[in-house]
């Protein structure tokens, strides 16, 4: 029988910082500014310049350290990471080696397979290097053209235990990650611009085995599902090498989305020797409980709790809870409805379908459409009381988002209030039935489904306005008998 | 204690090119420092927290407040060479 494996994976996270400066001087970190505009002797690393920490990107690393459930450090300090790279000024990058803002934390995480606890080794903070732009490819390239805008834009590193075993897990693991950031509103987290990096550490080892096996690293994975891809294809690739009898390398490998492979960067970088030591240009962080504390406080309810309680509390089916956790302001307008509503279920159907529709036609995130959380509920709450079928709720729904209006204002001026009146539906279900004879001869014989072509034409006559329940039992009262 | 290819590796980890001389020199010299180093560990330090910092000083901190950076003309001036508004370096892997 062959060797059965187990994956075994770990995360290094960057989490680029929201804050409105650098993190030691006042540049901007605006993105998307003209090369090298948001610059400055200290970001550009001019001699006799000092760095000031920003107390923003303290109090950020704070907030995550607590949402990942770690201890905060009473003491801290900075470190200098040494090596020469054009994108880094000053040929050495602010970060922390030892004692890092958070250690010794936990996320829990749930995939199809199950609900797994993945440990947090440490968040530390950080300053981001500028980015490099090769003339021609990275081996082939005469130069490198750099913008140092990104330089000092302040970091925080989150690194995993090598706690998952699947690379699904690693994308749940990432996932939660992001929710957690956003939810602190502490990173915009878009993978795309690079607010949020990741590299993983794959290696794969004997089912029972305790010692790790040798490990790759992995880079350059942009997007979720490419940290899916790499890491599966990683794993597929050092399992043949065992197969086979031979020894994986340990080596940084890049994962090249048009290959949909990995490549080695063997021989293209410099043995690590990082020479860190004591940055003495800044002094130490303690962090006291009162600093702490007033953290923990900007902390709200977090994307898993609330995932939770919503299947709990409102009952609510774990898919729905789902995608309404997925997206914090998403899960805030269903809870500022629900001041106004009784009926969870209800609401989410319509979150997941028209809402949430008409948001990525639009392009929208929840609160900045023309739909108030109260102008829901009272939309919500019409067509409870049979003031407009659902129907023309998609109408009146699609008027509110655009127009801003609250629902009664539309129902009314549109005239959209569903006919619930008999007398009213009377000469017009009479007629429906005198221009089909056929389908009532259908009926007649037995054949029910018919009842709802008839049902469908008096809903076109009166372009979706009739109660389809009244004038189902009106039919059926004037064929049956 | 060190030998001349320790001063190389960290003369190569600095970008620093040393003749044969300087690095006999420092061979000696960065040995006789690191032997008064190993004299401070003959003492018994397992109780003192490692002083990373000399000045009483603690949270010297800013608030998030952007000031003006640096005319992009002036962030550039002294650059060896430049091109479209960004610094331009050498190659960097090497062939």
């Amino acid at each position: 029988m062959s060797t059965k494996y187990e994956t075994v994976i770990g995360l290094e996270v960057h989490v680029q910082l929201n804050t409105d400066s650098k993190i030691f001087c006042g540049c901007s970190t605006e993105f998307g500014k003209e090369p090298n505009e948001n610059t400055c002797p200290v970001c550009l690393g001019l001699p006799g310049t000092l760095p000031v920490l920003n107390k923003k990107a303290v109090d950020y690393a704070i907030m995550a350290g607590l949402a990942l459930n770690c201890d905060i450090a009473e003491y801290s300090k900075f470190d200098r990471k040494n090596y020469f790279y054009p994108d880094l000024p000053k040929a050495y990058q602010i970060s922390q080696f030892d004692l890092p803002v958070a250690e010794d934390g936990k996320i829990e995480i749930e995939t199809d397979e199950g609900i797994f606890n993945i440990g947090v080794t440490r968040v530390h903070l950080e300053e981001d290097a500028g980015k490099l732009i090769h003339e021609g490819s990275i081996d082939k390239s005469k130069g490198s053209l750099v913008d140092y805008n990104r330089t000092g834009v302040p970091l925080i590193e989150i690194v995993s235990e090598p706690d998952m075993r699947t690379p699904a897990q690693a994308r749940a693991y990432l996932t939660e990650l992001k929710m957690i950031m956003e939810y602190l509103e502490i990173s915009d987290c878009n993978m795309e611009e690079g607010s949020l990096r990741c590299d993983a550490n794959v290696s794969l080892r004997p089912v029972g085995q305790e010692e790790f096996g040798t490990k790759a690293e992995l880079k350059n994975m942009n997007s979720f599902s490419a940290v899916e891809k790499g890491l599966e294809y990683e794993v597929k690739r050092q399992r043949e090498i065992l197969e086979e009898g031979g020894e994986v390398v340990q080596e940084t490998r890049t994962w090249d989305e048009s290959l949909n492979k990995t490549i080695s960067m063997r021989g293209k970088e410099e043995a690590h020797d990082y020479r860190y030591f004591p940055e003495p240009d800044l002094v130490p962080l303690e962090i006291d409980e009162a600093w702490k504390e007033e953290m923990r406080k900007e902390i709200p309810e977090l994307p898993r709790e609330k995932y939770k309680r919503f299947v709990s509390e409102l009952g609510l089916p774990e898919y729905d809870a789902g995608v309404l956790t997925g997206e914090k302001d998403m899960a805030v307008f269903f809870e500022e409805v629900l001041k106004d509503y009784t009926d969870p279920k209800n609401l989410s159907n319509w979150m997941m379908g028209e809402f949430l529709r008409l948001l990525n036609e639009n392009n929208h995130s929840p609160f900045e459409s023309g739909v108030t959380p109260l102008n829901l509920a009272k939309m919500l709450k019409l067509i409870d009381q049979d003031v407009i079928s659902g129907k023309i709720a998609k109408e009146v729904f699609e008027k509110m988002y655009n127009s801003g209006n609250d629902p009664e204002t539309i129902v009314e001026s549109e005239g959209l209030k569903q006919i619930s009146d008999e007398d009213e539906l009377e000469n017009i279900v009479d007629g429906i039935i005198e221009a089909n004879p056929d389908a009532v001869e259908d009926v007649q014989s037995g054949k029910d489904r018919a009842i709802g072509f008839l049902v469908g034409q008096v809903m076109k006559e009166t372009r979706g306005k009739a109660n389809p329940g009244l004038v189902n039992q009106m039919l059926r009262d004037k064929l049956m008998d | 204690m060190i030998d001349k290819k320790d001063v190389e590796y960290a003369a190569g980890l600095a970008q620093l090119k040393l003749d044969e001389e300087e690095k006999e020199k420092y061979t000696e010299q960065i040995g006789e420092i690191l032997d008064y180093v190993d004299k401070l560990s003959e003492l018994d330090t397992d109780d003192v927290v490692p002083t990373a910092y000399t000045v009483p000083m603690k949270n010297v901190l800013r608030k998030d407040e952007v000031q003006e950076s640096l005319p992009r003309e002036k962030s550039l001036a002294n650059a060896p060479d430049k091109k479209d508004g960004q610094f331009r370096a050498p190659k960097i892997m090497s062939d």
